[in-house]
């Protein structure tokens, strides 16, 4: 980026500001939606924090990626899910909750010793930013990350299929449910909704 | 615009990704701080990639392929909400004890 030291400087801290507390905002805040459309204000400030860091491929990423998919896909989650209930209190949860947060200060100050003692290698100046990081990119990818590139499709293929056969609803009619749950109701079973009576069940409604 | 400010924004981040990691009860909202975590992680390797590696960006490509990865994730983990939400009935994570023994 071709800014001012104090231009870049203040846009950092806006953009730090934005960051932390729409993080904090997604973790603390009791309305679940909020702390969606939170997260998306998180994704969206780090791709501005790429955009100074000279990566504006990345950044258009981030913003593709995060905010257009994963996001929206949360609030799609939030929405199928969403069922106004009382969590149970559980005894003592403010001592989990107060150890956590200690724990949480205490690895955040070891990892900021560590990096304000170490003595980074900074490259010697920044002035061998190459122009267009896009062409750059895709060298690396077609020559020497060609293999973690074509594995990478190969793994989003599989999430997807995976991802549908999760998801995918059985149609179990409800009177077979019943039936079910009272012949093999012992305490040994787990409380989950048989398969194998999915398939048989749903066979005679598909010819209503 | 130096690496250390960097470097401590992406730390306070995780901190606050593990925070929510472990004290949301949110089946989602422990998702959305996998999402926070695996952020943190692409800052830190965008700031090494700008600052230490700027001729040849190889930090670029590992948080593209970051990005993927935890796209695939995102997909996985909310099928699995899905799933178990319509066996069990709550996201409550206290009552999800499956795998408790």
């Amino acid at each position: 980026m071709t800014l001012a030291e104090g231009v870049q400087i203040v846009s950092f801290g806006i953009l730090a500001v934005m960051v932390l507390g729409s993080a904090l905002g997604v973790v603390l805040l009791t309305n679940i939606v909020y702390s969606a459309f939170l997260l998306g204000g998180v994704f969206i400030s780090i791709a501005g924090l790429y955009v100074l860091l000279n990566a504006e491929f990345v950044a258009a990423a981030q913003v593709l990626i995060y905010v257009g998919a994963v996001n929206v896909l949360i609030l799609f989650a939030i929405m199928l899910v969403n069922k106004r209930e009382d969590f149970s209190s559980i005894p003592r949860r403010w001592i989990r909750q107060g150890a956590t947060g200690i724990v949480c200060f205490g690895l955040f100050a070891l990892l900021g010793t560590m990096i304000l003692i170490t003595p980074w290698s900074l490259a010697p100046t920044s002035s061998a930013v190459i122009e267009n990081s896009i062409v750059e990119i895709g060298k690396h990818f077609f020559s020497d990350f060609l293999l973690p590139f074509e594995l990478a499709s190969v793994l989003l293929l599989m999430a997807m299929v995976g991802a549908i056969i999760l998801a995918r609803r059985d149609i179990i009619p409800e009177v077979a449910i019943a039936k079910e749950r009272e012949i093999v109701s012992t305490s040994l079973t787990l409380p989950e909704r048989p398969r194998e009576i999915a398939s048989i069940g749903s066979s005679p409604t598909k010819e209503q | 615009m130096q690496l250390q400010y960097c470097l401590i924004l992406a730390a306070a981040l995780f901190c606050i990704g593990i925070y929510g990691l472990i004290t949301s009860r949110n089946a989602v909202r422990v998702l959305m701080s996998i999402e926070l975590m695996l952020n943190a992680v692409n800052l830190n390797l965008m700031g090494f990639s700008n600052f230490l590696d700027p001729s040849a960006i190889k930090g670029q490509i590992f948080t593209i392929f970051v990005i993927t990865v935890a796209a695939a994730e995102a997909a996985v983990g909310l099928a699995i909400i899905l799933a178990i939400y319509r066996n069990r009935e709550t996201v409550d994570m206290e009552q999800f004890n499956l795998l408790k023994w």
